[in-house]
């Protein structure tokens, strides 16, 4: 494999940290729901770098990063309507609030 | 001849066990018929070995043994228990379930009014039973079983009234001291079972065995001593003695039973059942001989310094156990004979003793023979049988004590000098605390206030035919009348009449009882004549050679101590491991706990860092496995 990956990767690695401690550390349900999003993004740009600069390159990975796409935008629709519900039952976004499984 | 009651012996022990078991089931319910429950299974038990008895009286009938009754399996062996009926164990038979059922009796007035009379009952039942089975087991480890439930027995009835510490006390010390021999007679049953031929632990197996020498003279020594120890403890041998006194904190029935006739006796019985091996054994007899004489004489000169009247029996007893034990010692078949015929005598003077003890305890409501006196007046049934077994143990013609200690003196004086001398000696201090004891008890003027009078007829009754039998008892074994002799070993060897021992026994026990009338009635001789010339022996004898005070800081102190360093052990460091041990499994928990916060950040975290301690973990691996 060539450098030339290198610099998607990098790049990737550090969107996906991002979105990791976002993920861990934000209050805010939807900042989280984002961080989320990030990681997702991280994810993508490794599958097209590596479709197109790897060991086998074709459109494999492209086709496949377009179906992550798609699910994640599935997904976040999904989880922007729980948050809407929960904000209208509970009246908070704040995740560390949200611990009704363990009481 | 074919037995005809012999092969039903087994029911004898039944009945007691079967009152006990009624006893302990419905007892609370049953209020005041427990003592009759109790006193009919002994009275059919009686008559079932009167039977056995009779029939064995009455001539050649073989010995019983059933020895089929498979218990255990242990590889090619088995261990049987069954049931064998003797001569020696017929006689044994009747004096323990008559004794055992005057004492019934008795007790039934003695202990009425306590609301605890038909544990008591039951108790006593047990006990029956135990002391019937240890009488016919056919072999040792059967005996041993019941040799056990005996000591339980005793342990439980000594702690009758255990609201009492010094109850607890005793009871706990005769438990604790009659094991100490009980270890040794178990190592000899381990022993024997060890080298016997095939293992065999019955009777007559020990018999043919060590009869024919077949056994090595060490081994047989070791094995004879070993159960002489058993022996020891349950008889109060010197120096296991101490437990016995102290066992008359129990029911004053009890002290009859088991503590002066039936229960303390088994150590002689079981010298004598074990003969064979003694007889094989000249050292082992000389060993039995000496400490049986000297615990004769020992408890004797204790005797005469007490003053708590039962405690002042319980020594008479530790001295006239000495006293077969000497006998069983000189290890002729005349005097073994002699042994167990002062066994069956002194069963029925010393009960006879202790049961009219009971009956003053139970008037005047102390035990302090200096606060008694003057109650001869006030209870004649009690104070005429009292004086009857008090000169039947004194030796006095023609009562039973005197042919029975005749018998044994004799043959001492036959076969060993120096045990002649010792028993006479003996026999003197025996006249003496006994003619105290009566004297100070029922002799001069009244010393308490407490209105003394005639215990009721469930009470005088036993004392009325104990005291016959105390009289009667002796013309079964006189040396002109040998059967008894022929009947209990087989072959006649005819006591010889020795004049000079009869002579010289009376001429003791009268001086013995001369010389307490003299002290304690004329007061010619004052009481303190020796007591205030010789404080420290007067003391000595007080403070019982200050035996107990010698165990106390010799043995109890020291195992204290040791107890309390392996309670400090097993508090700091076994304790300790185990709470280490809660401990961390605890705090785990709580850490586990803690991170269950139902925050899903934290659970996103904790997978992250265990995501990251796998790929570390794997990349080391591979580092380590390349590097």
């Amino acid at each position: 494999m060539s450098g030339l990956a290198t610099p998607y990767l990098t790049l990737a690695a550090i969107l996906f940290c991002i979105g990791l401690y976002g993920a861990l550390s934000k209050k805010n349900a939807v900042i989280v729901l984002l961080s989320v999003e990030l990681m997702l993004n991280a994810v993508n740009l490794n599958l097209v770098a590596f479709s197109k600069l790897g060991v086998h390159p074709g459109l494999t990975g492209q086709i496949f990063s377009l179906f992550t796409i798609t699910v994640a935008a599935a997904e976040v629709a999904v989880g922007i309507a729980i948050l809407i519900a929960y904000y209208r039952s509970r009246g908070t976004t704040n995740v560390n609030e949200m611990d009704s499984m363990k009481r | 001849m074919v037995s005809a009651y012999s092969q039903y012996a087994w029911l004898i022990p039944l009945f007691p066990l079967l009152s006990f078991l009624i006893l302990t089931a419905v007892g609370r319910q049953l209020r005041d018929a427990g003592a009759y429950i109790s006193i009919v299974s002994v009275f059919v038990s009686f008559v079932l070995s009167l039977l056995v008895f009779w029939e064995r009286l009455g001539g050649q009938v073989e010995d019983y043994t059933w020895n089929n009754l498979q218990w255990l399996r242990l590889g090619d062996v088995t261990l049987t228990m069954g049931f064998e009926v003797t001569n020696l164990n017929a006689l044994m038979l009747v004096i323990v379930t008559l004794v055992s059922l005057l004492v019934n009796i008795y007790s039934s007035g003695y202990m009425h009014g306590d609301e605890r009379i038909n544990v008591f009952f039951a108790y006593i039942s047990l006990f029956t039973f135990s002391m019937l089975g240890l009488v016919i087991s056919a072999n040792l480890l059967e005996l041993y079983i019941f040799w056990e439930l005996v000591g339980v027995c005793s342990f439980l009835l000594v702690g009758f009234w255990y609201f009492k510490p010094e109850a607890r006390a005793a009871a706990r010390k005769a438990f604790i001291v009659t094991r100490i021999g009980d270890v040794g007679l178990f190592i000899a049953i381990l022993l024997l079972f060890w080298f016997m031929p095939n293992h065999a632990l019955d009777f007559s197996s020990i018999h043919n065995a060590f009869s024919g020498g077949e056994m090595p003279a060490g081994l047989t020594t070791l094995i004879a001593i070993l159960i002489f120890v058993g022996a020891i403890g349950k008889s109060g041998q010197f120096p296991l003695h101490t437990w016995l006194p102290d066992a008359m904190e129990g029911p004053t029935p009890i002290s009859a039973l088991i503590h002066a006739a039936t229960m303390v006796a088994a150590g002689v019985y079981l010298v004598a059942r074990t003969f064979d091996i003694f007889a094989a054994s000249p050292a082992a007899l000389g060993v039995v001989a000496f400490i049986g004489a000297f615990t004769a004489i020992f408890a004797a000169t204790i005797g005469t310094a007490q003053n708590d009247i039962k405690r002042v029996l319980a020594y008479s007893t530790v001295s006239q156990l000495g006293y077969m034990m000497m006998a069983l010692g000189i290890g002729t078949a005349a005097a073994m004979t002699a042994g167990i015929f002062h066994l069956f005598t002194h069963a029925f003077f010393k009960a006879l003793l202790f049961l009219g003890a009971g009956s003053v305890i139970h008037a005047v409501h102390t035990q302090n023979i200096h606060e008694m006196g003057g109650l001869g007046g006030r209870m004649k049934i009690t104070a005429w049988t009292f004086g009857i077994g008090a000169l039947a143990l004194s030796g006095i013609f023609p009562l039973s004590g005197f042919w029975s200690k005749d018998a044994i003196l004799s043959e001492a004086y036959r076969h060993n000098q120096a045990l002649f001398w010792i028993g006479l000696i003996a026999a003197f201090f025996t006249a003496f605390y006994m003619s105290r004891l009566f004297f100070l008890v029922f002799a001069g003027k009244p010393r308490s206030s407490a209105e003394a009078h005639e215990s009721p007829m469930s009470m005088t009754l036993p004392l009325i035919v104990l005291a016959v039998l105390a009289v009667a008892a002796g013309f079964a074994f006189t040396p002109f009348n040998p059967w008894l002799g022929e009947w209990l070993v087989g072959h006649t060897e005819g006591e010889h009449a020795n004049w000079l021992v009869i002579v010289l026994s009376n001429l003791v026990g009268l001086l013995g009882i001369g010389l307490g009338y003299l002290v304690y009635v004329k007061r010619t001789v004052p009481a303190d004549a020796i007591s205030s010339r010789a404080p420290w022996l007067y003391r000595l004898l007080e403070r019982k050679f200050y035996i107990d005070e010698l165990y106390q800081t010799v043995i109890v102190r020291p195992l204290q101590g040791l107890g309390h360093l392996l309670t400090l052990f097993d508090v700091y460091v076994v304790d300790g491991a185990v709470r280490l041990a809660s401990y961390a499994a605890t705090g785990l928990g709580r850490a586990g706990s803690r991170l269950q916060n139902g925050q899903v950040q934290t659970y996103g975290l904790a997978t992250l860092l265990g995501l990251v301690i796998l790929v570390l973990a794997l990349a080391g691996r591979r580092f380590i496995n390349f590097g």
